[in-house]
């Protein structure tokens, strides 16, 4: 195990505590929203998709790593759009905008 | 540009998916931190493509190409029932691109001889992963869109084979760690990975899929956390952790919601064993009926209404219904919400997104905890293709199947209004003491016309 292990393992340690804590945030009512996002922002895999498609080392590589390209950018596209679709649909009554804000994202359902 | 570059660019991107993720707790602030989080992947991959390791882009634009023409379609086309099914099949899309990547990796490192231990134990792990994500994914795509026969299909020893197959495959990421070269052994991980993927959601039944996609979602995120070990890049442990456990807090949400441990899920088969169904405890009683009329002039008159929408008025495709006599009613001076329990649809929060679509403003959607409360003070609360959700027998009769269950307590509202499209039991087979309330009317039919002929008679009220 190298140096660079050992640091990834600490990175990948710190980002799933930053995970629980964001993700509990999040309201069951986001919930779809969320799948969707994480979806989306998982096509991050693309990187990886890009070096082993680019890479030109061998024909098989190339291939694999095309088709891998393609199935993370579905994601990407997707996801994006599709998150954005179902958020746009989110909208406050009419009659709340105008009350004090404070009210109206409690009862949005907000846990802790 | 220099390696700094492109891994300032990664850490950037990085904080706007944060960022995003944290934007998502609240729906006002959650749609530009997606936006925000869009860019971010711009960014990432902007700098990728200027990696020394990249020599040619032709196969590159093709593949991105053909990517974002399949994914238009999926981004904008998919109607909001079908989600579930859209989030299962984008699962199957991630897996199977950390999966290639993780065996386009290993044939490099194969033919190369550069293959060291801890590459090759990250590379075991991705495809495991990816493997196991790749066929479960699909087949849980099957089943929601009934492609696949949706009940649980169960053989004998059907855990003792995927618990062998498990094993086996552990077995083989060890043998690898200790024999990096030893190629057939990887190709039969790659093989046995797949093959218990499949095997693995086979016994679920379709109910219960919330929980399985969730638990897939995690899964693909372990590949790509994998994957940035593989190929040393920290974006894709991040995202996939963030990922991964974002999938695993849902799983085990949506498993406390039906009331069933996590293994009970995975391994019990539900549905298919009739040990539950002989349980015939309670509900003596008769149904009462009421017609439209009755019902529609209790609720013009009532102060305090809540809708309790089931996964049965999506099946009807009666949400705009339900959101029309909702409005009727608050012109009438009344005022509404919607209980929204955690399985009412097929998906973690699946519900929320089916009203939303419908234009119920998002403060009007409550959670079950908060809602539970304001029964008591409710004149009419008003169940929609919902059953086993509104059982009162998961608080008062333990000998249900369904006790323990956390329920929406309609049953402390002042009187109830059940529209329900026959007589028939819920998922589980439980009778349901609701029905039989004194306070409660049952309004019989198909969910969508009895909420028009409702909206109409409150119209005329």
């Amino acid at each position: 195990m190298t140096t660079t292990t050992v640091i990834q393992l600490f990175v990948f340690m710190l980002a799933g505590f930053v995970g629980v804590q964001t993700i509990h945030r999040i309201p069951p009512l986001l919930h779809t929203p969320l799948m969707a996002a994480t979806n989306a922002i998982s096509g991050i895999s693309l990187v990886a998709s890009l070096l082993l498609a680019g890479s030109g080392d061998g024909v098989r590589a190339t291939i694999l790593g095309s088709i891998a390209v393609a199935c993370a950018m579905t994601n990407i596209v997707g996801g994006f759009l599709i998150t954005d679709r179902m958020l746009s649909m989110f909208k406050r009554s009419k009659s709340t905008v105008t009350e004090n804000s404070a009210g109206s994202t409690s009862s949005a359902g907000s846990p802790s | 540009m220099s390696e700094i570059l492109i891994e300032l660019a990664y850490l950037f991107a990085a904080f706007l998916f944060i960022t995003a993720l944290r934007a998502l707790g609240r729906p006002d602030s959650a749609r530009g931190g997606m936006q925000l989080a869009a860019f971010g992947m711009a960014v990432a991959i902007l700098a990728t493509l200027f990696e020394a390791r990249i020599l040619s882009y032709e196969w590159i634009l093709v593949g991105a190409a053909i990517g974002a023409i399949a994914g238009y379609p999926l981004g904008m086309w998919v109607p909001m029932t079908a989600m579930p099914q859209r989030i299962a099949l984008s699962h199957a899309f991630g897996a199977l691109a950390a999966a290639l990547v993780g065996i386009g990796e290993y044939i490099i490192g194969f033919s190369g001889g550069t293959l060291v231990r801890s590459t090759v134990a990250a590379l075991g792990l991705e495809v495991f992963f990816g493997g196991v994500t790749v066929t479960g994914s699909l087949m849980a795509f099957g089943k929601l869109q009934e492609i696949l026969p949706s009940r649980p299909l169960i053989f004998r020893g059907q855990n003792t084979v995927n618990a062998l197959l498990f094993t086996a495959c552990c077995c083989c990421v060890v043998w690898l760690i200790a024999f990096p070269t030893h190629a057939v052994i990887f190709s039969v991980m790659v093989a046995l990975a797949v093959l218990l993927g499949i095997l693995f959601v086979l016994p679920i039944g379709g109910a219960d899929m919330p929980v399985v996609v969730s638990l897939l979602n995690s899964y693909a995120g372990l590949a790509a956390v994998a994957t940035g070990f593989a190929i040393d890049n920290n974006i894709l442990i991040i995202v996939g952790a963030l990922d991964g456990l974002s999938g695993l807090i849902l799983a085990i949400a949506m498993s406390k919601a039906m009331n069933r441990s996590f293994a009970n899920v995975l391994f019990g088969a539900f549905g298919s064993t009739d040990a539950t169904a002989p349980v015939a405890t309670g509900a003596a009683g008769v149904m009462s009926s009421t017609t439209a009329e009755d019902a529609a002039l209790r609720l013009a008159y009532a102060t305090r209404v809540i809708m309790v929408p089931g996964y049965g008025l999506a099946v009807s495709q009666a949400q705009h219904q339900m959101r029309e006599l909702g409005e009727l009613i608050e012109k009438r001076g009344g005022d509404v919400r919607y209980a929204i329990h955690p399985v009412a649809g097929r998906m973690p929060g699946h519900m929320n997104v089916l009203l939303a679509e419908a234009g119920v403003p998002y403060d009007k959607l409550i959670d079950m905890d908060e809602i539970n409360e304001r029964f008591v003070e409710t004149d009419v609360a008003i169940v929609v293709g919902a059953n086993d959700v509104v059982n009162p027998a998961a608080r008062t009769n333990p000998t249900s199947p369904i006790f323990g269950m956390p329920i929406l307590k309609v049953e402390d509202a002042k009187s109830v209004l059940v529209l329900k499209r026959g007589k028939g039991k819920g998922f589980s087979g439980v009778e349901n003491d609701l029905f039989v309330d004194p306070k409660t009317s049952m309004l019989f039919g198909d969910a969508r016309q009895s909420l028009l002929d409702l909206a109409l008679q409150v119209k005329v009220a």
